[in-house]
């Protein structure tokens, strides 16, 4: 390529990398205040901040605003750069990053208060839903431009990830968002009844393996290898990887129905699905460990490393703890249980968000023309006190859910039950703070995070590098 | 012997395993090995690595 050089686009990149780790704090923050509401119930000052609103909030800050900008930073960097070539778009790229502020912002507004369709991860009203769709709509045409311009015949693995996840959230979106509105901030879903639940939880769970999961091993197999230095353990085992999560996941969701109104084959049928995932998720995994294979050296000085390689071994966990958790025997004693909350949170704080962390330190100083972060001991104290402060949150609900499911369950002689459900609330005290305290400590890690951001980003250079032709490489 | 709606639903499920199957095949199949090596090290093209010169991928 000669001549006038075209540059990537990197400066929404920027914009988006940003704003997770300042969604990430408000996020994580509202969460803390939840926590200390369980502990603390003086502190539901309502009725706008109310447990029963703010919750709501907490879930979609950390999914859509810190997680979404994540995905966003991530996938426009690595479109761009195994590609070749500048984001296609024009307008619609910064539509998709000011669109989405606007959705995270009237999300703030109107929950708390209290103006929700009540659909748990997709409690926004529809005026919002539309905004989403219209932004969504954009990022697809935005990524799936840009593949069709790339200057290389591969489409590498990563953006077959991040492609998947753009086609199902918005498949999910769509489905499960179909309402009838009575008014500007109140409308009915179309859907009633068991069907309702089973569009609800095909989406929900969906969110999770789309959402946070594809759209996060796209992060997985672009920032591992390049962080590690050599290429993914095994391509092969990737494409695998991609297609049993792809023909498996739309199929798990029932096992969020477990023992409800649904039919009794449609549970089974969720929970055979689930038990097969654990097979790619853990082929997945196995793939990003295993790319460190020969060096294993590099993780002892390299935080950012220790966040990436970390996550997967949480995501590994959890992908562990979630296929024996569908399984309706299990299921019986960890369904509406604590136990619930510390599996999603081992998938959501140490997997989710530790490879975002570990992504957007590997970005930042690239993207302000710096070579490295600002403190790479401060990386470091992060890593360790987002690990202890995940083990603290999920160790404790641990504890406190089988607790609860053993007692709920617990009957007397005569069949009468033998303990009342205030008495599982009592034990659960202890368990309660003990979370707060890990959610402390990993807050804390991100506001470690922005100070080290602000500083690197500090008389930094924000030109957008230019595009390096495939051919420099490829002798 | 009438087909109904569910002898479709299953025909769907059996040719969704069948095109799984094929995919592993053709992923661990000989010919496929020389694009994934190409493809693997497409994060590595990018001219910002320190004396990352030429990877190849091990044929796992």
């Amino acid at each position: 390529m000669s001549g006038t050089q075209t540059t990537y686009n990197d400066k929404v990149v920027r914009q988006f990398a940003v704003m997770t780790v300042i969604w990430g704090i408000v996020g994580m923050l509202v969460g803390v205040i939840i926590a200390a509401q369980l502990v603390w119930p003086e502190l539901n000052i309502g009725p706008w901040l109310t447990y029963g609103r703010l919750r709501p909030l907490h879930t979609n800050a950390v999914i859509f605003a810190f997680g979404g900008c994540a995905l966003f930073a991530t996938s426009y960097w690595c479109v761009q750069r195994t590609g070749h070539t500048r984001l296609w778009g024009g307008p619609l790229i910064p539509f998709t990053f000011w669109g989405w502020q606007i959705v995270i912002l009237l999300a703030a507004i109107t929950l708390p208060l209290g103006i929700t369709s009540g659909k748990e991860y997709a409690e926004l009203e529809w005026p919002i839903d539309i905004l989403i769709t219209l932004v969504w709509v954009s990022y697809g045409l935005v990524f799936f431009g840009t593949i069709a311009k790339r200057t290389v015949s591969h489409i590498y693995v990563a953006n077959w990830f991040f492609g998947s996840m753009i086609i199902a959230v918005a498949l999910l979106h769509l489905v499960n968002s179909a309402a009838v509105p009575v008014s500007l901030t109140r409308s009915f879903s179309v859907y009633s009844g068991v069907q309702d639940a089973m569009i609800q939880w095909w989406y929900g769970h969906n969110a999770v393996g789309f959402f946070l999961t594809a759209g996060f091993l796209g992060m997985m197999y672009y920032f591992v290898p390049k962080q590690a230095g050599r290429p993914v353990y095994s391509y092969r085992l990737s494409v695998v990887h991609f297609w049993a999560l792809i023909f498996t996941y739309m199929w798990a969701g029932p096992h969020h129905l477990h023992y409800t109104a649904l039919p009794d084959w449609t549970q089974s049928v969720g929970m055979v699905f689930s038990l097969i995932l654990l097979a790619p998720s853990w082929g997945g995994m196995i793939n990003g460990i295993m790319t460190l294979s020969g060096a294993w050296h590099k993780l002892r000085d390299d935080p950012i490393l220790k966040f990436l390689i970390t996550s997967l071994s949480f995501y590994g966990m959890s992908t562990f703890e979630g296929p024996m958790m569908s399984i309706k025997t299990v299921n019986a004693l960890s369904h509406y249980t604590d136990w619930t909350v510390g599996h999603v949170h081992s998938g959501a704080l140490g997997w989710v968000a530790m490879v975002s962390i570990g992504s957007i330190y590997y970005l930042l100083p690239k993207l302000f023309g710096k070579t490295e972060m600002y403190s790479t001991k401060l990386v470091t104290t992060h890593f360790w006190i987002a690990t202890i402060g995940t083990v603290l949150y999920i160790a404790s609900m641990w504890i406190a859910g089988v607790m609860q499911g053993l007692m709920w369950r617990a009957v007397n002689a005569d069949g009468t039950l033998a303990y009342a459900f205030v008495e599982g609330v009592k034990g659960s005290y202890p368990f309660w703070a003990i979370r707060w305290l890990g959610g402390v400590l990993f807050l804390s890690g991100m506001l470690l995070m922005a100070y080290n951001m602000f500083k690197t980003m500090a008389g930094g250079n924000t030109k957008d590098a230019p595009v390096i032709a495939p051919a420099a490489h490829h002798a | 012997m009438a087909m109904d709606i569910n002898d479709l639903r299953s025909l769907v499920t059996v040719a969704g395993l069948l095109c799984f199957l094929a995919i592993v095949g053709w992923a661990y199949g000989k010919s496929s090995k020389k694009g994934f090596d190409e493809a693997a090290n497409l994060p590595f093209a990018e001219g910002d690595d320190d004396g990352a010169a030429s990877r190849t991928s091990h044929p796992r």
